[in-house]
């Protein structure tokens, strides 16, 4: 059910500012593929493309067959692509519940895929009828991934998930993550901590100034310190 | 996710009683003023149908802002074009209309209703393709082109229906008033505050028991994550647009029988009042503008007896006062 995506050349404008210029790079299926780079590189920019809520000024984005560079943000989910954004976007005045059944474009909710999230989420299924405002900001990024997973998608995006969160609470979704990594579905994961890039990442591609500047296997960047250093500029103990 | 996590507590929900109770609250303060018991029930009741109309008028320009973003400046002119569809409805049908028969007497009101609903529905549609969807996300554009186009649509009005005001009567068995107790009610009051809560109740449903409604309340919310999760929200907004123009003209039948009479300007009027609805109850909440409308049209009913001078500031007064107390209004949308 997991497809490859594979961006070609794509350029994206904001306004007057040229944010993505030539973006090349293919996400493998099945695999979990970390996109990494400095603060302004245009990581964000790149899943917004993909998603579509940026339309490409050049360039092509493939999932799977299929092309999706011109299509609406609207289309580019149905194509099977799920998005967990930088800011949560959970929908605070909704409850936990009318989150996931907006999420659920199929019909119901399946009982056996939502026993599956609470699987990872036990928090979901306590505040299950409650205001997804009055949550607290780890359980609003439970509500924003199960939202992705609650039917199954061919493709998520995912942007920052451990941001702002507590240290406490990021151990856990590593091992959330990893669990929807044995899934099997595609991901793409925008990462600022290396700790939490190192262990999730199959793939890495790295971003500078709009660009793809590295492409490889997450397991030999986060060998090699004086790549990261030259890339991303920290040191791994910086990031322990 | 971690055991420390699950287990958090959850911050308690904000009580939101307090701004549904206010109306209570200003007729608690008003009934010892006013003194005496069946003007007290007089002024209510009439307030209340009051506010039911401007609610009918305004619930549909709270939700074409609140999720759409759109500032309507010619929501005023669906308001006028009911009244007008009214008046056509009527006239072929006056002898239903002066029958001494509740079911012809409901027969014409129900249709009338039918008809500037989905005259103005479909006039909200072309309104939106043609002036609004060039100008989203451009508060300036949106002003100068929605003013444009009220204007235009009062000077079609006025070329067709004549500057002169067209009497309007409400059905022969909605006429008139009945006791109850020592206050004399008026029966089309009745009728109208029985209307606009029926609307408001069916908004309720809608947007609380329907898939529909979940998308509009994530839509004013948060329309981008709605088009991610895969709903074209183009449609949607159509979609709200035209129930907007369409809850504008059946406030627009009810407020030109109340009134008695239609004109091309009435909506024009109204639509400062709806304005002022909409910013006290929270741009983008139906609730809040349901409490805003009976607040706005109680006070105005109160203080045109107490103090008729008052009277011709209390919305504004009103405004300043809610706006002190919770400045995104009574009942703010979040992420407005």
């Amino acid at each position: 059910m997991s497809e490859r995506l594979v961006l070609q050349g794509v350029h994206t404008h904001i306004g007057r500012y040229h944010i993505l210029q030539g973006v090349d790079f293919d996400a493998p299926a099945g695999r979990t593929t970390m996109l990494l780079g400095r603060n302004g590189a245009g990581k964000t920019t790149c899943l917004r493309t993909i998603m579509g809520l940026w339309r490409a000024s050049g360039g092509a984005i493939n999932l799977g067959d299929a092309a999706i560079t011109a299509l609406p943000a609207s289309a580019v989910a149905r194509a099977g692509v799920a998005y967990v954004p930088e800011t949560m976007a959970v929908f605070s005045d909704l409850s936990v519940k009318e989150n996931l059944l907006l999420a659920a474009r199929e019909g119901p909710l399946d009982d056996s895929r939502l026993q599956w999230i609470f699987g990872f989420f036990p928090a979901l299924k306590k505040f299950w009828l409650s205001r997804a405002g009055s949550l607290s900001g780890g359980q609003k990024q439970m509500v924003s991934i199960a939202r992705a997973l609650v039917e199954p998608r061919r493709l998520l995006l995912i942007d920052e998930p451990t941001k702002g969160l507590a240290p406490a609470i990021i151990g856990g979704l590593i091992e959330c993550l990893r669990e929807i990594k044995r899934s099997g579905v595609t991901i793409l994961l925008v990462e600022q901590n290396f700790r939490v890039a190192r262990e999730l990442g199959d793939l890495v591609r790295v971003m500078d100034n709009g660009r793809i500047v590295h492409a490889g296997a997450m397991a030999d960047l986060a060998a090699d310190e004086g790549l990261q250093g030259r890339l991303l500029g920290l040191s791994l103990d910086s990031h322990q | 996710m971690s055991a420390t996590d699950v287990g958090a507590a959850l911050p308690r929900a904000r009580a939101e009683l307090l701004p549904a109770l206010t109306p209570l609250i200003v007729a608690a303060i008003a009934a010892p003023l006013i003194g005496s018991w069946s003007t007290f029930a007089t002024l209510t009741l009439a307030g209340l149908a009051m506010g039911m109309m401007i609610f009918t008028m305004a619930s549909g320009l709270t939700l074409a802002f609140g999720m759409m973003d759109v500032l309507n400046f010619g929501h005023g002119a669906f308001i006028s074009l009911g009244a007008y569809v009214a008046t056509l409805a009527f006239l072929p049908l006056a002898a239903w209309s002066q029958a001494n028969s509740l079911a012809l007497n409901l027969g014409v009101f129900g249709l009338a209703l039918v008809a500037a609903v989905v005259v103005c529905g479909a006039f909200g549609y072309v309104f939106e393709r043609v002036l609004i969807v060039p100008v989203y996300g451009q508060h300036l554009k949106q002003i100068l082109v929605t003013i444009g186009g009220s204007i235009v649509a009062e000077q079609l009005l006025y070329a067709l229906f004549g500057p002169e005001q067209i009497p309007i009567s409400p059905p022969a068995t909605f006429r008139g008033s009945f006791v109850l107790g020592d206050a004399a009610i008026e029966k089309y009051r009745v009728v109208a505050f029985v209307v606009g809560l029926g609307v408001f109740l069916a908004q309720m449903v809608v947007l609380n028991r329907t898939r529909i409604g979940l998308l509009i309340r994530a839509g004013v919310e948060n329309r981008e994550m709605v088009e991610a999760l895969g709903y074209r929200i183009d449609r949607l907004f159509v979609g709200v647009f035209m129930a907007g123009s369409a809850l504008a003209g059946l406030g627009g039948v009810l407020w030109a029988l109340y009134r008695g009479q239609v004109q091309a300007s009435m909506g024009g009027e109204l639509l400062v009042l709806c304005f002022i609805v909409i910013i006290i109850g929270g741009l983008g909440s139906v609730g809040g503008c349901f409490t805003g409308a009976i607040l706005v049209a109680l006070i105005a009913n109160y203080a045109g007896f107490l103090a008729p001078k008052l009277a011709l500031v209390s919305n504004i007064l009103l405004m300043v006062v809610v706006l002190l107390w919770r400045p995104r209004g009574l009942y703010p949308v979040t992420g407005r």
